[in-house]
């Protein structure tokens, strides 16, 4: 039957018309619907109406595509963002509140930034980063912080001999406002590590130290479970430093401690 | 059109920026405004990176299509002060029953020519969002229903709806008196 175009579908038709001009029904009901619209002036018009209308829009409404500035924005958007993301699978606010305040601190948001993706990428020292996060929690609960307590280094020093098959280098710089207040031996990771304990105000820092092989590094700062850590390599040791204290003072201790003879 | 599944471990950047096009094109048609459109795309990618650990594989394009319409509807909410559904949809009625019949063509159906394609972008403009949003990932996007139903959050009987109410108002622009057959 010619369709009708001023005519209507048949109310039970309407959307099995339109899901037929959609591309949405299997071809049993298309052909059962095609046999319909073929008895039916009003379906076949609404029908041609539905074709007619969509060929119209596709041709007629413009694509709106990402502009080149659109794309980059978001490019640029996205680097930045991966690299707050990579300090934490899940970001907490508090953590995002701490890591601004890492990363506006010292060399420049971007270097701090690299520094920051070097040390905590997963499998690039994560696992350690985590570890030292998690000795220093445990040594801070009652009782557990220092195995020996001292402020004098030549105290804590011998009393490391014969609890390590190393000797760590042990400085006091309560002169520089990090005084020395002890020493324990902590497990990381299946080996001893000397862990040397500082106090700044009522903040503990704790510097775990064990042999490694390779060069000395430069330190680099990251986080890790709301503690600051940062790690350096000196004189055939692993140096990792974690505290509460704020970013800026943590790498005024570091800073003082390499200098130290 | 049928998107590739995603393979475990893709990366976000090779997910979603295939999609930008797309997501671009819906946000300006959905808030009709070129720089809050680009505002509603940036939030939605940072969203999107955020959720994609949630992504359960399937269509990426729906995934952020998604992202960007919820995206779209916060802006417009802001913006206008109030809920967006609130205004979007006419009078509350957006069940799957088709309250607008089938009108036949009006003498105005036919449509051809610069001035008609003018006035179809304006028609589409002053539709409730809700139903140029689903227009536009029909026709425009080329989604299926199913995808539709993904991207809105709407029942398919509700899709179907808003499709069918979309096109009438079309067909019956400019607003002449429709005569039922």
């Amino acid at each position: 039957m010619t369709p009708d175009p001023h005519a209507a579908a048949c109310d039970e038709m309407r959307l099995l018309i339109q899901a037929e001009v959609d591309g949405e029904i299997d071809a049993a009901r298309a052909a059962a619907l095609a046999a319909h619209v073929a008895e039916c002036a009003g379906c076949a018009g609404t029908r041609e109406r539905l074709v007619e209308l969509s060929a119209a829009l596709r041709e007629a409404l413009p694509v709106h595509a990402a502009s080149p500035a659109l794309r980059e924005a978001v490019m640029r958007q996205l680097a930045a963002a991966q690299v707050r993301a990579a300090a934490r699978p899940a970001l907490s606010s508090q953590i995002l509140r701490r890591w601004r305040e890492v990363i506006a601190f010292g060399s420049g948001s971007a270097v701090a930034a690299v520094l920051v993706l070097a040390l905590l990428r997963p499998g690039a020292g994560g696992s350690v980063a985590e570890a030292v996060a998690s000795a220093h929690i445990r040594a801070l609960q009652p009782g557990h912080l220092t195995d020996v307590i001292s402020t004098d280094q030549h105290t804590v020093k011998p009393w490391f001999d014969g609890r390590l098959d190393f000797a760590p280098p042990v400085k006091d710089l309560a002169t520089q406002g990090f005084p020395l207040i002890g020493g324990r031996v902590d497990y990381l990771q299946g080996h001893p590590a000397a862990a040397l304990v500082y106090r700044r105000a009522k903040h503990v820092i704790d510097l775990y130290v064990w042999p490694a092989n390779g060069g000395p590094t430069a330190p680099r700062i990251g986080l890790r479970n709301g503690y600051n850590l940062v790690r350096w390599r000196q004189d055939g040791m692993q140096l990792w430093a974690v505290s509460d204290v704020e970013a800026a003072q943590l790498r005024a201790f570091v800073h003082d401690w390499r200098a130290m003879p | 059109m049928p998107q590739p599944d995603v393979a475990p471990g893709q990366r976000f950047e090779e997910l979603a920026l295939p999609h930008l096009d797309a997501a671009a094109n819906l946000a300006r048609w959905l808030v009709r405004d070129p720089a809050l459109a680009d505002d509603v795309v940036q939030d939605a990618m940072l969203r999107a990176l955020t959720y994609f650990p949630t992504f359960r594989g399937g269509s990426a394009r729906a995934w952020l299509l998604r992202i960007v319409r919820n995206a779209a509807y916060d802006r417009l909410a802001e913006r206008q002060g109030r809920d967006a559904r609130e205004v979007a949809i006419e009078g509350g009625a957006d069940d799957p029953a088709l309250d607008v019949p089938d009108p036949g063509a009006g003498p105005e159906a036919a449509m051809s020519g610069r001035q008609d394609r003018v006035r179809l972008r304006r028609a589409l403009d002053a539709l409730p969002v809700e139903q140029r949003e689903c227009l536009i990932l029909r026709e425009l996007e080329e989604l299926s229903y199913q995808e539709i139903v993904r991207v809105t959050g709407a029942p398919i009987g509700t899709v179907m709806s808003r499709l069918w109410r979309a096109r009438q108002a079309l067909l019956r622009m400019p607003a002449t008196v429709s005569h039922d057959a």
